[in-house]
């Protein structure tokens, strides 16, 4: 047993009483639009976070009114699936109860409202429920939303490994009934102390976040090993068999700490389809026995197995499951971009993926995003999936409607422009104005930095080639830029790391190439790599392989030694 | 003598009577020194000192004033100076301190009222004004008397309530020594007038002889320094600060003012009347619309000046009344503005809701620039509830001012003041001075709770009290309730309020921000919502204050308060009603509406 001081997050959660804290009491007042400290971080589990329009802090303050404090909700959507009713909800909400009036797609096919202003959460996560949707442990120290490739092609393969994954999202949720409590005004059960509340993760849950993912190779679009826990899918005849588990990936570090770094996970070999809860759960109750619970930046199971070292972690896992791993099986990883325009499935139905700038579904002049989904919504018979770039594919239309949903998408601006490969490749998180964590601008400033980096692929003629590139405003990850051929990490308002190496399917980190540095600075290293590559490439190699074969940066294999030196 | 070295020694005074006295001036200025040692003669003279024989009962005038914005205190306060100037005996009261037992003793009494609201009494005279209606209002045949009514014209029942005073003064059998005059909101010269008509007509009724103030309205008549509303202190101005946020759909201030070694002092609870000029483009606009040129000589009193100066500094612009309505419409010949000027209530409508800019935008005139001036009345300065304590801001006065801006046809127009003191910059030069409001005081003992209703700017002087409730460390609850459109966007001194309830001095704050749901939420509402508490807080024997709009809010609150002792004090309604205004004449329930 460490003899150290837990985290103060760890004692917030044992006298939270199952993460039911004082929120009801913050509720109630209506003197400020937040929540005190400690129900800030409990907030987190029921799915939002507090935050407060950056740009406005020191006018409001002049005004002597307190930060413009709004919550950012995200749903649990598994898989990122959701039915055409279901998104005629989550739009209606956008509209009365939010801010900002749009929907944001996120990097782990789920939604997220912006600017929710403190007095309509209840209402909110209400309507929410009567779509049969919650936001339930989207956030916080638990299992967040479980991502699942959405490939529609191979429905079949699909549909089995959305199986899994619902049923990981399902089987891992918490169980104390304070969200429904809470929100949704269920009558208080006293809780007696014998009782079992939460059978796998205890009164004081996982140390810290938890991510999961199921890839269907031969894609990697939800970036598997950047997942503490990921399946990928091995199919024998077109039917799944199995997976292939890896785990101990994860983006999150601090600037300047070379303590805290970015992981990917570690292939752990091969388990049947039906032994995947076993082990899924062996995992989540080694971390949460194991897992750091003094330091929340040591605290991710990419840190416990460093620290335990891989094979003490697997055995342990073993011995959980009662089942051994088999050799892993041989998989193709291959792209983590979506396949925009119409694709054909197996089945004969037909498939639309939409690109969404910045995951951002908002009317805007001359391309009303919002309306065009809605409109959509309101004829098409299949589904709706997210994707783990921030996109949206109408899934599941018949040949004879294709025509109407393609005159829907045209007319309002979500199809018809050229995307360039890179563009299509490439995510940005939130950022400014809104999360807490930014340090630099994200979303709303990739669009203008993409179109300088085509501007530069075209002066070098390779603008057909695409090259994986993330933004985000700090290095805690969200759009998984340590897991970019060219990543972007914010440091400073107009300032950012630039790193470089990452292969193009997501199977190795990239490193750090110039730190803190300005656009002017980013576009001139960038001209000049790209002059390079285009004389020195092989045939068929990707700019991340480049920079790392020719020596522009060190490949990184094990990220805890090779990330930073 | 230096008042350090005043000891009982030195004095016939005892150790404990020095230290008293010590203590009371070291907190006056030099104006009121002088005016404590003219009162202590006069006391002195009075009582009698040095075996002189006591003189003969004088017969007294006693002046009442009820007043709701100062205005007729100060006429009563000049009446009472230019009596006592020429030896008359005479006793000045608020109707709020006066003993209605008394009105049976006297024998000349002069009262100036004003009307505000819908024909209603000043706070401080409604008991009075009830009294002489009652059945308990005695024969009155021995009184002399004369009643100065100040009112607006453009208010429906204008000078109500001096006509009241009149008409039941005069049926109780009192006789009036001069008519009853009716002053308009530019009252100055006739007030005058009246006092003039007044003393003449009292020189044969009384003997002169030696004069007594009686000082029950004595801490109304002197604010500490020799500035006033004629002769306004030239302060500077420290800031003007938007409150609101930028997504608001008002623009509310916070503004700073320095009073510099102006010497002017002021309680929490009191006024601050604020001079102001017209904007330029608002000149501009008139002087264009007319065809006038700007610097053409106008005379206005004994002054000469240019008439864009006469327009900025000297008339008053941006409030009509209904003889300028009248004269506008001869002027212009318009059918429609005449058949307005016709009829009181339609006249009395427009006036709210037009500006001297949109005549002449709209009717079109020939007119001289004599005659404008002339036509216009004299610019007033408005009064504005003190947001600050000097036991706080010491030197300072702080205002919580909304801009008043309405579009209409003819442009955007503003209220004369608040426009003023939003676009004036630091340094820029305000002309105040202070305005004592003596019916809305903090309870005297600090640990008596509080119950403070003030919504939008109405929560001015409640910024005040809790300063002051501070500077104090009063252990008294207090609980305030707030109210304005978007809780995100107007919640005026949020950050403030927040730091006094986590320090104690707020006990608890309700707010009803209106528009941040589909139904519409007022203070009102909550005060019924937190009824049972509240009624227990007025069981503990609180104070309860009202601020702000007195047209729908106030009456509304009231009513909810009338509910809130029926309901949670088993009370009827005629009960509930009773004790609200005995809680008004104890001085719990104070109101500072407009």
């Amino acid at each position: 047993m460490s003899d150290q001081k837990l985290s103060v997050n760890e004692y917030l959660k044992t006298d939270s009483n199952y993460l039911r804290g004082t929120i009801e009491e913050g509720l109630d007042t209506s003197l400020t639009g937040a929540f005190n400290d400690a129900d800030q971080q409990l907030i987190k589990f029921h799915g939002f976070y507090q935050q407060d329009d950056r740009d406005l802090r020191n006018e409001r303050k002049e005004q002597k009114l307190e930060p413009l404090y709004s919550f950012m909700l995200r749903a649990r959507v598994a898989g990122g699936v959701c039915t055409p009713k279901q998104w005629l909800g989550v739009d209606k909400i956008a509209s009365t109860l939010t801010s900002s009036n749009s929907i944001r797609l996120t990097t782990r096919q789920t939604f997220q409202y912006h600017g929710i202003p403190k007095r309509n959460l209840k209402t909110l996560i209400q309507d929410l429920d009567r779509e049969a949707l919650d936001s339930i442990a989207a956030c916080g120290d638990v299992n967040r939303n479980v991502m699942c490739n959405p490939n529609p092609v191979e429905s079949k393969l699909h549909q089995q490994a959305y199986h899994w994954a619902k049923k990981l999202s399902d089987n891992y949720l918490p169980r104390t009934k304070a969200y429904a409590e809470i929100w949704l005004g269920d009558d208080k059960v006293a809780v007696s102390e014998s009782e079992e509340v939460e059978p796998v993760y205890g009164k004081t849950y996982l140390p810290r976040k938890f991510k999961m993912a199921v890839a269907v190779p031969p894609d990697n679009d939800v970036d598997v090993y950047t997942n503490d826990l990921g399946f990928i899918a091995v199919a024998e005849d077109g039917e799944l068999v199995g997976f292939n588990m890896v785990a101990g990936g994860g983006m999150g570090s601090t600037h300047g700490e070379v303590a805290t770094f970015p992981r990917l996970g570690d292939d752990f070999g091969f388990i049947k389809a039906e032994d995947c809860l076993k082990f899924a759960e062996a995992v989540l109750k080694v971390q949460r026995d194991w897992g750091n619970r003094s330091d929340r930046k040591q605290s991710r199971l990419k840190y416990t197995i460093v620290k335990h070292g891989f094979e003490a972690f697997k055995a342990e896992v073993e011995k959980r499951a009662g089942v051994k791993f088999e050799p892993k099986r041989e998989v193709v990883i291959g792209d983590r971009g979506d396949r925009y325009g119409w694709i054909k499935g197996v089945d004969n139905n037909w498939h639309l993926t939409l690109f969404i700038e910045g995951g951002r579904i908002k009317d805007l002049p001359g391309q009303p995003l919002q309306t065009g989904l809605r409109e959509i919504a309101l004829v098409h018979k299949g589904d709706f999936r997210m994707t783990a770039n921030q996109n949206i594919i109408i899934a599941g239309v018949a040949e004879e409607d294709k025509a109407q949903i393609e005159a829907i998408a045209r007319s309002h601006g979500l199809m018809g422009k050229l995307i360039s490969p890179t563009r299509g490749h490439s995510i940005a998180c939130v950022a400014l104005p809104t999360c807490a964590l930014a340090m630099a601008e994200a979303e709303r400033y990739f669009p203008d930095f993409m179109t300088k980096v085509e501007a530069l692929q075209e002066k070098h003629g390779f603008l057909e080639q695409p090259i994986v590139i993330r933004m985000t405003g700090c290095p805690n990850g969200c759009a998984r830029p340590f897991a970019a051929e060219i990543g972007l990490v914010g440091k400073a308002p107009g300032r950012y790391n630039l790193y470089l190496g990452a292969s193009f399917e997501g199977t190795r980190l990239n490193k750090l190439y110039r730190e803190n540095i300005q656009e002017a600075e980013i576009l001139a290293a960038l001209d000049e790599l790209f002059a390079r590559y285009v004389k020195e490439r092989e045939a068929g190699e990707t700019f991340g392989n480049f920079t790392v074969r020719v020596g522009v940066v060190k490949a990184v294999i094990d990220a805890a030694k090779d990330f930073h030196g | 003598m230096l008042l350090k070295e005043l000891s009982s020694l030195a004095s016939p005074l005892s150790a404990t009577q020095v230290d008293k006295l010590k203590q009371l001036t070291s907190e006056l200025n030099a104006v009121q020194l002088a005016w404590v040692g003219g009162y202590l003669a006069a006391t002195a003279e009075l009582s009698g000192v040095a075996g002189e024989v006591q003189q003969a009962p004088q017969q007294t005038i006693t002046i009442l004033y009820g007043s709701q914005t100062g205005n007729g205190r100060g006429i009563a306060n000049e009446l009472a100076d230019k009596a006592q100037a020429q030896g008359y005996s005479v006793n000045l009261v608020s109707m709020a301190d006066y003993k209605t037992r008394q009105l049976k003793q006297e024998t000349l009494l002069l009262a100036v009222v004003s009307t505000h609201g819908e024909g209603e009494a000043p706070d401080d005279a409604i008991e009075l004004h009830k009294f002489l209606a009652s059945k308990r209002a005695p024969k009155l045949d021995a009184l002399n008397y004369a009643v100065l009514a100040l009112g607006d014209s453009s208010y429906e029942f204008f000078c109500q309530t001096g006509k009241d005073f009149e008409q039941r003064l005069s049926a109780l059998g009192a006789k009036a020594i001069v008519p009853l005059t009716e002053c308009d909101v530019d009252y100055e010269s006739a007030a005058t007038q009246w006092q003039e008509a007044v003393l003449g007509a009292v020189k044969p009724l009384v003997g002169t002889g030696a004069s007594v103030v009686s000082i029950g309205g004595a801490s109304t008549t002197t604010t500490g320094s020799s500035f006033t509303k004629q002769k306004p202190y030239s302060a500077e101005l420290l800031a003007s600060q938007k409150l609101t946020g930028r997504d608001s759909d008002r623009d509310v201030r916070h503004v700073e003012i320095d009073l510099g070694e102006s010497g002017l002092s002021y309680q929490v609870g009191d006024a601050l009347g604020v001079w102001f000029s017209n904007s330029d483009a608002l000149v501009t606009e008139i002087l264009e619309g007319l065809k006038l040129d700007g610097e053409a000589e106008v005379t206005l009193g004994d002054a000469t000046l240019t008439l864009s100066q006469a327009l900025k500094e000297k008339r008053e612009l941006t409030q009509l009344y209904p003889g300028l309505v009248q004269n506008w419409a001869q002027l212009s010949g318009n059918s429609e503005l005449q058949a307005i000027s016709e009829d009181r209530e339609q006249t009395r409508q427009f006036v709210l809701k037009h500006q001297l800019a949109d005549l002449v935008a709209k009717y079109p005139v020939d007119i001289g620039a004599f005659q404008l001036v002339e036509l216009l009345r004299p610019i007033t300065p408005r009064l504005y509830s003190i947001a600050s304590s000097q036991s706080e801001v010491e030197s300072e006065v702080h205002l919580t001012v909304a801009l008043v801006e309405d579009e209409r046809e003819s442009g955007t127009r503003f209220g004369g003041a608040s426009h003023f003191l939003t676009n004036a910059q630091e340094g820029a030069e305000v002309k105040v001075y202070v305005e004592p409001n003596n019916h809305f005081r903090l309870p005297e003992n600090p640990d008596t709770p509080v119950v403070m209703i003030g919504p939008g700017t109405g929560v001015a002087p409640f910024r005040a009290f809790m300063q002051e409730r501070a500077a104090q460390g009063a252990q008294g609850d207090s609980w305030l309730f707030f109210g304005n459109p978007h809780f995100e966007q107007d919640f005026l001194y949020q950050t403030e309020w927040q730091q006094y309830i986590k320090d104690g001095t707020l006990t608890r704050l309700d707010s009803a921000f209106s528009r941040d749901q589909a139904h519409k939420v007022y203070v009102q509402h909550r005060i019924l919502e937190r009824g049972e508490t509240l009624w227990q807080w007025i069981e503990r024997g609180a104070h309860l204050y009202i601020c702000g709009d007195a047209e729908r809010m106030a009456k509304d609150v009231h009513q909810a308060l009338v509910k809130v002792i029926k309901q949670h004090g088993g009370k009827s309604e005629e009960q509930a009603e009773a004790l609200l205004e005995s809680l008004r004449s104890d001085k719990r329930y104070q109101k500072d509406v407009y």
